[in-house]
């Protein structure tokens, strides 16, 4: 076994304990840090991907700015009625696990019908995913989407400022 | 990137464009007199733009490493845009002084979304489709929910949020898996790797989740249900806009990807099946549910459905006369319905009053200039011959026609006939009701100078739709 099989076999390990916990978890709040572990654990087979702006990434922006809005809203709403939810609502339960199958699915079909062909090739390069290479595309073959997303950015915080401002003047 | 400065005047209305949204932001911000100021600037600036477009049609070129197109059905869609979008400026300046909703922002979010909608049409790349689509989306839910103290308003830009996100979440679902099947996302060489004829299951799928979502953008039965309340609740000129141009820059993004597919043999199996039933299920419920309606903006939006079923038969058509009549289609409709959604803007009073079909009664002999426009603008939308609509369907039915679609031409034909009680009960209840209209309406000129332009491009398109036609086949 080379060192990067047992590396994935770790994160992988470690991903898949944690989402576990992280459903079957009573607590919110317990359930929501087993999912920083679990966004950790991705974060590093992406970096056994090639993809480390993607790792990097995951961790600035799901672990760290989302999980600590999430972790904010548990704390100030204590949802104790979900609880309950599946409970009260079992037509939900159909339809969670319609869908959990429905994905399921679709996982093993995109496993089974994955071939290593062309791409491994060209992605297998560890500059691939560096920062650079990504600014790099970002600014000449992607300039055109990357300066259009500024002005959806523009344009959204605009309508935030208009929707929500208490006095428009 | 091979960047070169002489390339510009292909783009040169984006860059403009986008250049007035920032100017625009900073008037509003630092001058006092930027009411005065905005709404022209905007009107004057989509003019200018539209009469460039067609300047440049005859040049087609790509640009940012193959991003972006210009040039024939391109520039015709950007010149639709941008008139549109004027007249919908002019509507707005007495609109909403009249709501007292005035703010700046309304017409920055106004250019902004012509702006999205030029990139959508433009496009040469899924990733501009999706980026000009979600600039145009993000300023149609705010300017639905611009009337902030109304609660028609707010439920109508919150409605059109949730199910326009779920919408747009089938369309990236889609693009990812057209992207993970055809490894491209470059849209000439798009269906080299996916075909019909391989069984791309994921491919099809991704085709088909890509379609539905933007046959809710585009108000098709089974994904209006949004449509009556959003365009009943937004502000009139917020409806004008999304009702006209913004169905026109949802349909562009359709003809430039799923159109191509229809080339091949085994699509044509495939698609044209699935078109053919959206546009019936539109044509039929729409027409039929509009019949019951009670009020002028929630019958108008039923319309829409079923126009957007007559511009689906040219679709399913699959062959180069269908695109054409739909485009045709697209731009006679955008007049009729901005100039009937102008007028009953003028005519809507404070707090949402006079919007009731029945409010009308009368108004022939009260108004007979008003009445006079909304009666042709009803004619032209119910498609009777010397206006616009009625060309289009034309070009529309004999594209079917010509791809063996007979029964859906038929299908339309007889929509039609239904569709002439509802639009010609406005025109009965103008003229020959009793007079009982207790509104003064508060004469607008811009708004009816934006309407009498939009009356005009009925007819001459009525008139001459010839030589229109022969320009949008050329390309």
């Amino acid at each position: 076994m080379t060192l990067e099989q047992v590396l994935f076999g770790f994160f992988a390990l470690v991903a898949v304990v944690s989402a576990v916990m992280m459903i079957t978890g009573k607590n919110p709040v317990v359930s929501a840090l087993f999912l920083v572990l679990n966004f950790g654990a991705l974060s590093g087979t992406y970096v056994l991907l090639r993809a480390q702006f993607i790792a990097v990434v995951q961790i600035i922006v799901y672990a760290g700015a989302i999980m600590v809005l999430f972790l904010f809203v548990l704390m100030l709403l204590r949802p104790d009625r979900e609880q309950s939810y599946f409970k009260d609502k079992p037509q939900m339960k159909l339809l969670a696990i319609i869908v959990g199958v429905l994905m399921l699915a679709q996982i093993a079909y995109a496993v089974l019908s994955t071939t290593t062909g062309k791409v491994a090739e060209e992605a297998s390069r560890i500059e691939t995913g560096t920062i650079e290479n990504i600014g790099r595309e970002l600014y000449t073959t992607y300039l055109l989407p990357f300066e259009a997303i500024a002005f959806v950015l523009l344009t959204a915080t605009l309508g935030a400022l208009v929707l929500s401002k208490k006095k428009l003047d | 990137m091979d960047f070169n400065l002489s390339d510009i005047t292909g783009y040169l209305p984006l860059v403009i464009l986008a250049a007035v949204v920032l100017i625009s932001l900073v008037i509003e911000m630092y001058i006092k007199s930027a009411p005065k100021i905005l709404p022209w600037l905007t009107v004057i600036s989509f003019l200018g733009l539209s009469y460039q477009s067609l300047l440049t049609i005859g040049k087609p070129g790509s640009f940012f490493n193959n991003m972006l197109a210009t040039g024939g059905h391109v520039n015709i869609f950007w010149f639709l845009f941008n008139f549109g979008g004027a007249v919908v400026a002019l509507i707005t300046i007495d609109y909403l002084k009249k709501t007292e909703i005035y703010h700046g922002e309304y017409y920055i979010l106004l250019q902004s979304s012509v702006l999205g909608m030029m990139l959508i049409a433009g496009a040469k790349d899924l990733i501009m489709v999706f980026v000009g689509l979600e600039l145009m989306s993000l300023t149609f839910y705010i300017l639905a929910g611009f009337a902030r103290k109304r609660l028609f308003s707010n439920e109508a830009a919150l409605k059109y949020f949730l199910l326009g996100a779920f919408a747009t979440g089938f369309i990236v679902y889609g693009l990812a898996l057209i992207y993970g099947s055809s490894q491209t996302l470059n849209i000439d060489k798009l269906y080299e790797h996916f075909t019909f004829e391989s069984k791309n299951i994921v491919g099809i799928i991704g085709l088909f989740l890509f379609f539905a979502g933007f046959a809710f953008k585009i108000a098709s039965v089974p994904f209006h249900m949004w449509v009556p309340d959003v365009y009943q609740g937004a502000p009139t000129s917020t409806t004008a806009l999304m009702s006209t141009v913004g169905k026109a820059a949802a349909f562009s993004a359709l003809i430039i990807v799923v159109s191509p597919a229809f080339g091949k043999e085994k699509a044509t199996e495939i698609l044209t099946p699935l078109v053919a039933t959206f546009a019936t299920l539109s044509m039929v419920y729409g027409s039929i549910t509009a019949i019951m309606q009670t009020d002028i903006k929630r019958m108008l939006a039923y319309s829409s459905i079923v126009h957007a079923g007559y511009m689906l038969i040219g679709l399913a058509a699959g062959n180069k006369e269908g695109i054409d009549g739909v485009i045709f289609y697209l731009i006679a409709y955008s007049f009729m319905n901005l100039g009937a959604f102008g007028l009953i803007s003028v005519l809507e009073g404070k707090e949402e009053k006079n919007l009731a079909i029945s409010d009308y009664t009368g108004l022939g002999s009260k108004y007979p200039v008003l009445a006079g426009l909304l009666a042709l603008f009803m004619f032209s939308l119910t498609g009777i011959p010397p206006f616009a609509a009625f060309f289009g369907k034309y070009y529309v039915f004999m594209a079917a026609i010509r791809a063996d679609l007979l029964w859906l031409a038929i299908v339309g034909i007889a929509a039609s006939a239904i569709s002439l009680y509802f639009y010609l009960r406005v025109v009965v209840v103008m003229y020959f009701g009793k007079d009982e209209s207790k509104f003064e309406v508060t004469s607008s000129n811009p708004a009816l100078t934006g309407i009498i332009v939009s009356a005009l491009l009925v007819i001459l398109m009525g008139v001459l739709p010839g030589s229109i036609i022969d320009l949008i086949a050329k390309f």
